[in-house]
């Protein structure tokens, strides 16, 4: 069918999962290719669904993993991660029991495929372009990377999808964020999201789907991408996308789940149908030049708090208006900070590299460049923490898991870590963490703690100094071209 | 689900920008299995000093503003992780109703298939009801879904956007799971007409 008019990517997607259109009383049915499930946001869905005596419609089309509530403690002599305390083990106890109950595959704890949700869908193939995919958690917007409408659902959503593989949704507006050019060497896809959300604001897009385009984007691994659609949410927008190409293409080629053969053939010659037509039109848009960009940190508690790692940070009475005046004092009285402070050269108490921002083989492999042959400054502590265990395995074959131990920074078990601080993993309070996380509102690394938001060759700069770093600083460009 | 339809309700201020859901409730209280026993750990981290006394100053816990059941946030309300546990918390909390500019999408939606009400009004409205709660806390409003109307102590009325699927949902206390699993018979001839495009119980 030729579409009448030209259509967006999301449009596309959009419409391909209609079992039943929009209408002024009712919202949009939406069919969902694939429904990802961890143990924090399933119980109570589970439950609904047993009160109910409902089934899930689709196994197949569902996949559980462990990843927020898991610890990242290394394994005991008989190789099982220790799980030490009770409430997590109760409900990783839940899960299980709820995967087997309704049939569910489940990457269990410490298992060969277990890992960070967000990293184990891309990694397994089951992410792909054109598809729809939902999970209890709101860095769902990751998959978006490869042009598949995936976004962030709570629990009574959780058990609607359960039940019957289909949303509920109004249909969402788009932006189209556009970043031209081409960074500059030691600017990164964390900055490239960090500028974004800054420039924004974290409410800027509400109530859209993000579409990121522009040579800056095209140019990004898919690592990159997903580093950028992962923070989409960071901005209020519950998906970001990124129309697929080669790049995409020749990531998901060959993993478990990808088609082979003639599927594959077929497959390609869908997804080559689905980046946005030309004069295809978009409800707001936004452009940053890449050549502007240069590594991006927070200094407040929210990530539109962010600002270049050369700047200063922002004086509340030089703000529009009163209640941003009010928000950004209490940020800086938060965080410790005054305003016209330099960050660059704060001493800092941790440096978390992980979470499924900033935890996958390429993020692990910047950070390396940075730390190897290199030592952690004294008195810091660096968690390196891998996003799941297929990507463990794979640092650990490359070395790099000698790098960061050698460095004296921690080589960790899979998950969330210290992004969510609900598994032991956390700040005390009052100590200040360089993090490649998504997430700097108050209390999220752990009650009291304090984080700057960062890309990992900043992170690893830090680490190596102790305070905070540009990393353009470290490393000759040789080590990051 | 209880029908919501009208009440009336005291309103407690919370004039705070992008109040998250982290905030709401932290992350270390998400290893329950059920909804219950969130209201007490509502806004945990703003609301109790380390060795867990209430600080006085917190809106929350003033003596005045003990039985709000509406509260006035910042704009963009909500925003951040995707917990259903944060509508839980605050209906644990006593909270009918949150009123604010915006909310944050997901927290919205969540709210709407709880019963908490996200009503969103017009800026100078908002600052007239955050003034409103910190100059006399009795300050009551009624809320009125059919009439998707808030009506202020001046007995202004101002009203409030609501999709027609959600207010009927919410009205008639049924939930919106009923409806999707009703079209069961749609949802298999859309199955039958889109092939598979991946298992995950292969491989």
């Amino acid at each position: 069918m030729t579409p009448s008019s030209p259509e967006t990517l999301f449009e596309k997607v959009w419409n391909e999962h209609l079992v039943r259109p929009q209408t002024d009383d009712l919202p949009a049915v939406l069919y969902i290719d694939l429904h990802l499930v961890h143990e924090v946001t399933s119980p109570q869905a589970f439950t609904q669904l047993r009160e109910r005596g409902l089934k899930v419609r689709r196994p197949d089309r569902t996949l559980a993993t462990m990843d927020h509530s898991t610890p990242t403690t290394p394994r005991g002599p008989d190789g099982v991660i220790p799980v030490v305390d009770q409430m997590a083990a109760a409900q990783l106890d839940v899960m299980r029991k709820n995967c087997a109950d309704f049939g569910i595959r489940l990457f269990d704890l410490g298992t060969r495929n277990q890992g960070i949700v967000h990293v184990i869908g891309p990694e397994q193939g089951l992410t792909q372009p054109g598809m729809t995919i939902v999970c209890g958690d709101s860095h769902t917007s990751t998959h978006g990377a490869f042009g598949a409408l995936a976004f962030g659902i709570g629990t009574s959503e959780v058990a609607m999808v359960l039940a019957t593989q289909c949303l509920l949704q109004n249909k969402p507006k788009t932006m189209a964020v556009r970043v031209n050019g081409k960074l500059d060497p030691g600017v990164t896809a964390k900055d490239i999201i960090l500028g974004i959300i800054a420039k924004i604001g974290v409410g800027g897009g509400t109530g859209y789907v993000f579409e990121y385009m522009g040579d800056a984007i095209r140019g990004l691994s898919m690592e990159g991408r997903m580093t950028i659609c992962n923070m989409s949410i960071e901005g209020g927008a519950r998906a970001g996308m990124i129309a697929p190409d080669e790049t995409t293409f020749d990531y998901v080629f060959g993993k478990p789940h990808a088609p082979a053969g003639v599927a594959w053939d077929e497959a390609v010659t869908h997804w080559r149908t689905l980046p946005t037509d030309d004069g295809a039109a978009f409800d707001a848009e936004v452009t940053l030049e890449a050549h502007e960009l240069v590594p991006m940190i927070t200094y407040g508690t929210n990530p539109g708090m962010g600002m270049p790692i050369t700047a200063r940070v922002p004086d509340p009475d030089r703000t529009r208006d009163v209640s941003e005046k009010l928000a950004l004092d209490k940020a800086l009285t938060y965080m410790g900070l005054q305003p016209g402070e330099q960050l660059l050269g704060k001493p800092v108490d941790v440096v978390f590299i992980g979470s499924c921002t900033n935890s996958r083989i390429g993020d692990l492999r910047e950070a390396a460049k940075i730390m190897r042959g290199r030592t952690v400054a004294d008195g810091l502590r660096v968690m390196v923490v891998p996003g799941s265990q297929q990507v463990k395995a794979q640092a650990e074959a490359e070395g790099l898991d000698r790098v960061f131990r050698e460095a004296g920074a921690e080589w960790r078990e899979a998950g969330c870590s210290m992004c969510i601080a609900m598994n032991g993993d956390q700040l005390e309070p009052g100590q200040y963490a360089v993090s490649t996380s998504n997430r700097n509102f108050e209390g999220r690394q752990g009650k009291g703690g304090r984080t700057f938001l960062a890309s990992p060759l900043t992170a690893a700069a830090t680490a190596i100094t102790g305070v905070i770093t540009d990393p353009r600083q470290v490393v000759g460009e040789r080590e990051y071209a | 689900m209880e029908p919501v339809t009208q009440f009336s309700g005291k309103i407690v201020a919370l004039p705070i920008n992008d109040i998250d859901t982290d905030q709401i409730i932290p992350a270390r209280y998400l290893k329950v299995t059920d909804k219950n026993g969130l209201g007490a750990a509502c806004f945990s981290d703003w609301r109790y000093h380390a060795d867990g006394s209430p600080k006085p100053d917190f809106p929350l816990n003033k003596p005045e503003h003990q039985g709000a059941a509406i509260l006035v946030g910042g704009h963009n309300f909500g925003c951040g992780s995707s917990r259903e546990h944060a509508p839980w918390a605050l209906m644990g909390a006593g909270f009918k109703a949150v009123i604010s500019t915006y909310f944050a999408d997901i927290f919205r939606n969540n709210s709407l298939k709880n019963g908490l009400l996200p009503v969103i009004v017009d800026e100078e409205t908002h600052r007239q009801l955050i003034s409103l709660a910190q100059e006399d806390p009795n300050t009551s409003v009624t809320v009125d879904l059919a009439s998707q109307t808030v009506t202020l102590p001046d007995g202004r009325q101002v009203t409030f956007p609501i999709d027609g699927f959600s207010k009927h949902c919410l009205l008639n206390g049924v939930d919106q799971l009923g409806y999707v699993l009703s079209l069961d018979a749609q949802i298999g001839a859309y199955e039958e007409a889109n092939p598979q495009r991946v298992s995950t119980v292969a491989v």
